[in-house]
């Protein structure tokens, strides 16, 4: 290694300029980096300090520096969030004084109520209904055209305001009895009255229409089940002859059925959720698939007292 | 001794700095002939392009742009003349740089850097800034002793000038470049009004400086250190490509040469250094082929010059291609091989891309529909025993028309298809405004047996039959 710094020496075969360090007979050539290349490097330091001044950059315990700008990620968010606030005041208001048969005749709120009811029902009702409203064994699935308690605006508003066997005096209510285990049936006739009902959703194997089974229907069931067995919206009493059921239609889960009993639980939603929140759910039950036709003017009235 | 001993960076290892080169400015004389003239005529089309294409109108229809060259941004449209792009056609676009990409490597190939010397924004706009310099301060001569001089009132007022005509020009690029991207006479017209978006505003200031700073200060290190380009076409060189090449075997010994004295035993370069001052990149090409050299042809004009004036053959310094040179040292000739392997398949692969977006714009459909099958739940049973799938729709109406289309499905026995919106809409009045999308929620009932999932088929037609659009999709009917 020589350290010549005044006589610089020249590589021959490329004419540079050498640094004049030399390991086994390799050279280094001194092919320098231009001036402004690091003038832009001290730049970007000088930068990152401002950078590292200015906004939240170093981590210490507990968090991070906090940055003299006062700029975060969380106050970017709220910030953002309070202006969508803002945009939809315009529609809120328009949103609460239409009725739900004019909102769903409306673009513009109908394409309201279906994104905020979609966001609401993944909050509140996905846990029992299933995210897609696709529902479960003892939870319904709100695709389909099969309603207990009914499938017009009216009525989806109504379960949802009020709930289903809930805590308040306007829920709606309905018991079936115990057939089995409060002793009405015994085990042969519960054999018989299933056998009757899975025939008449149309399994060929049972249902003998004029057998001990129909007879037991006629006496215990007809009263909420209708004598043609589909089913009373007023008692929220399942439509039997449909393909649908909400718990299984085996003959065991149906024996189980009558020997227990069902009831099914839905909460009040009408004091947790504002109106507003509620109206977006309905429509956006209403047009899942299922949803029946609109109600009449007079119906219409009756909702209204509902809204307060 | 070493060959580029002259154009060596230099260091003084006195202080930290002192370890990396400093930029030594170049002052390229004044020259003329045919390459400066091939220079000019480039420049002047290419500006022109560029600052006049935003001005040009296109006639569209109402509602619509009438630029004929605009990237409307909030709109989400490219507009090129009758060619309309939607954000779902960017490959179009990415098929415009790759066609681009192509024909660079096609041109350089054959012809060696003629996009860095005549084309390339840094060599155009450079050119132009160094055109201001002169004007304002004389020629070569003069700039080096000015700049480098003590401070004079001549030489503040000269800079001054030529850095205030600098920045108008790089104003004006900017602004151009903004007029791609708004509606240009509006905009020009807010601009005397002072009344122009902050974005714009910041747009336009970033640019400028940009612009100033590239092609005032940065110049050709631009091309040696910053340019990717410059540094992989040597992967599209062979020794086929024409370059800039000084023929050292004519030229060499060279050496000052008087009027009247014999050109025997002796070469034809009379080192006289015109080819080192005109070069914009500051190299002398006598040193051979070099990283540095854009191929602007300028040491051409100048060597041409001096050997007319010297009374020797032109062409000392030539455009020619490395095989042809050697070829005539050993006294043969050699025709310039335009088909080459390299050059078929750039010039294949050339009309392959271009042909394959030629295709893609003739083919594009007037509508398109899109299916999305729903993702929970897959299927509902209904109480009928019947069962519903759901599907959102996308029907893109490219047509500069309101448009009602009529949705149908093959592929079902009694497929009855419900739409969800608002009021009251079926499957033969979709609604679609013009030049815009519409997305529709729908559902599909079928009885089916529940067996296996169904392939099935949507079409979509408009309600003159004028065009339609099909899209594949499954009906499915139980779970796994
Ligand atoms: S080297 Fe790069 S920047 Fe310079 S002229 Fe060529 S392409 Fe343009
Ligand atoms: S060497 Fe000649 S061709 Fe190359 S950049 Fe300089 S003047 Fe242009």
């Amino acid at each position: 290694m020589s350290d010549d710094k005044h006589k610089p020496e020249i590589d021959e075969v490329s004419g540079v300029e050498t640094t004049g360090h030399e390991w086994d007979g390799l050279q280094e050539l001194n092919n320098p980096l231009p001036r402004w290349w690091v003038w832009v490097w001290l730049i970007s330091i000088v930068w990152s300090i401002w950078y590292f001044v200015i906004y939240p950059a170093w981590p210490v315990p507990g968090g991070a520096t906090e940055g003299t700008s006062g700029y975060t990620q969380y106050k970017e968010l709220a910030e953002s969030q309070a202006e969508i606030v803002a945009r939809q005041a315009a529609y809120l208001e328009r949103f609460e004084e239409a009725s739900l048969e004019q909102i769903v005749n409306d673009p513009e709120l109908y394409a309201f109520a279906v994104a905020g009811g979609a966001s609401a029902f993944k909050d509140n009702c996905a846990t029992c209904h299933g995210t897609g409203a696709e529902g479960a064994k003892g939870y319904p699935n709100l695709n389909d055209d099969d309603w207990l308690w009914g499938g017009r605006l009216s009525d989806i508003h109504q379960t949802l305001e009020y709930g289903i066997r809930a805590d308040n005096w306007d829920t709606r209510m309905s018991q079936m009895p115990a057939f089995g285990k409060d002793g009405l049936l015994n085990a042969q006739e519960i054999n018989a009255v299933v056998d009757y009902v899975l025939g008449l959703s149309g399994d060929e194997h049972h249902g003998d229409a004029h057998g001990a089974g129909a007879e037991i229907f006629q006496q215990q069931c007809a009263s909420c089940h209708g004598t043609d067995g589909k089913g009373l919206r007023e008692f929220g009493a399942p439509n039997l002859t449909d393909k649908i059921w909400l718990y299984g239609g085996d003959h065991a889960t149906v024996y189980e059925t009558v020997y227990y009993a069902r009831a099914g639980m839905m909460p009040a939603w009408g004091g947790r959720l504002d109106e507003n929140t509620i109206k977006q759910l309905t429509v956006y039950l209403h047009q899942l698939g299922g949803g029946e036709e609109s109600v009449s003017n007079d119906e219409q009235e009756a909702i209204k007292p509902a809204n307060h | 001794m070493s060959k580029k001993q002259s154009n060596q960076p230099t260091t003084d290892n006195q202080s930290l700095l002192g370890y990396f080169a400093k930029q030594e400015k170049v002052f390229p004389k004044r020259v003329w002939g045919q390459y400066r003239k091939l220079k000019w005529a480039a420049m002047i089309v290419l500006l022109g392009i560029y600052y006049c294409v935003p001005f040009l109108r296109w006639e569209r229809g109402p509602g619509l742009p009438d630029q004929a060259v605009l990237i409307d941004l909030p709109a989400r449209r490219a507009y090129w003349f009758w060619i309309e792009i939607w954000p779902q056609e960017v490959f179009i676009l990415t098929g415009v740089l790759i066609l681009a990409a192509i024909a660079l490597f096609f041109i350089t190939s054959m012809l060696g850097r003629v996009w860095c010397g005549y084309a390339c924004p840094q060599t155009v706009w450079t050119d132009l800034f160094v055109w201001v310099e002169r004007i304002i301060q004389g020629d070569r001569n003069a700039r080096k002793k000015l700049q480098q001089g003590p401070w004079t009132w001549e030489k503040f007022y000269k800079l001054t000038v030529t850095h205030l005509i600098w920045l108008a020009i790089a104003w004006a690029t900017a602004g151009s470049f903004v007029l791609y991207f708004n509606d240009a006479p509006t905009l020009v017209k807010s601009f005397f009004e002072f009344d122009v978006s902050s974005t714009v505003m910041i747009f336009i200031l970033s640019l400028t400086f940009s612009t100033y700073l590239m092609a005032g200060f940065a110049r050709e290190q631009v091309c040696t250190y910053m340019c990717p380009y410059a540094r992989f076409q040597s992967a599209m060189f062979d020794k086929d490509t024409l370059i800039i090449g000084y023929d050292s075997e004519r030229g060499e010994t060279r050496g000052k040469h008087k009027k009247g004295e014999s050109w025997d035993n002796r070469g034809d370069c009379i080192d006289c250094t015109a080819c080192v001052q005109v070069c914009p990149t500051g190299i002398d090409i006598r040193d051979g082929l070099q990283m540095e050299c854009i191929a602007c042809g300028l040491c051409v004009d100048a060597c041409n010059n001096i050997m007319d004036k010297v009374g020797r053959p032109r062409g000392l310094v030539r455009y020619d291609t490395a095989n042809h040179m050697a070829a005539k040292v050993k006294g043969g000739e050699e025709k310039f091989k335009f088909f080459r392997i390299r050059t078929i398949y750039y010039g294949a692969l050339l009309c392959f891309v271009g042909g394959l977006m030629l295709y893609a714009l003739l083919s594009r459909a007037p509508v398109e529909l899109h299916v999305l099958h729903d993702r929970n739940p897959l299927f509902v049973q209904l109480s009928s025993g019947e069962i519903r799938n759901g599907y959102t729709i996308k029907i893109l109406n490219k047509t500069h028309d309101h448009k009602l289309y009529h949705l149908s499905v093959d592929g079902l026995p009694d497929a009855q298809i419900d739409v969800s919106a608002a009021g009251d809409i079926d499957a033969d009045s979709l609604y679609v405004p013009a030049d815009s999308v519409s997305s529709y929620h729908i559902n599909i009932r079928s009885n089916v047996d529940p067996d296996a999932p169904r392939d099935i088929v949507f079409t979509l037609e408009d309600h003159d039959q004028e065009v339609r659009d099909t899209y594949d999709a499954k009906f499915i009917t139980k779970r796994k």
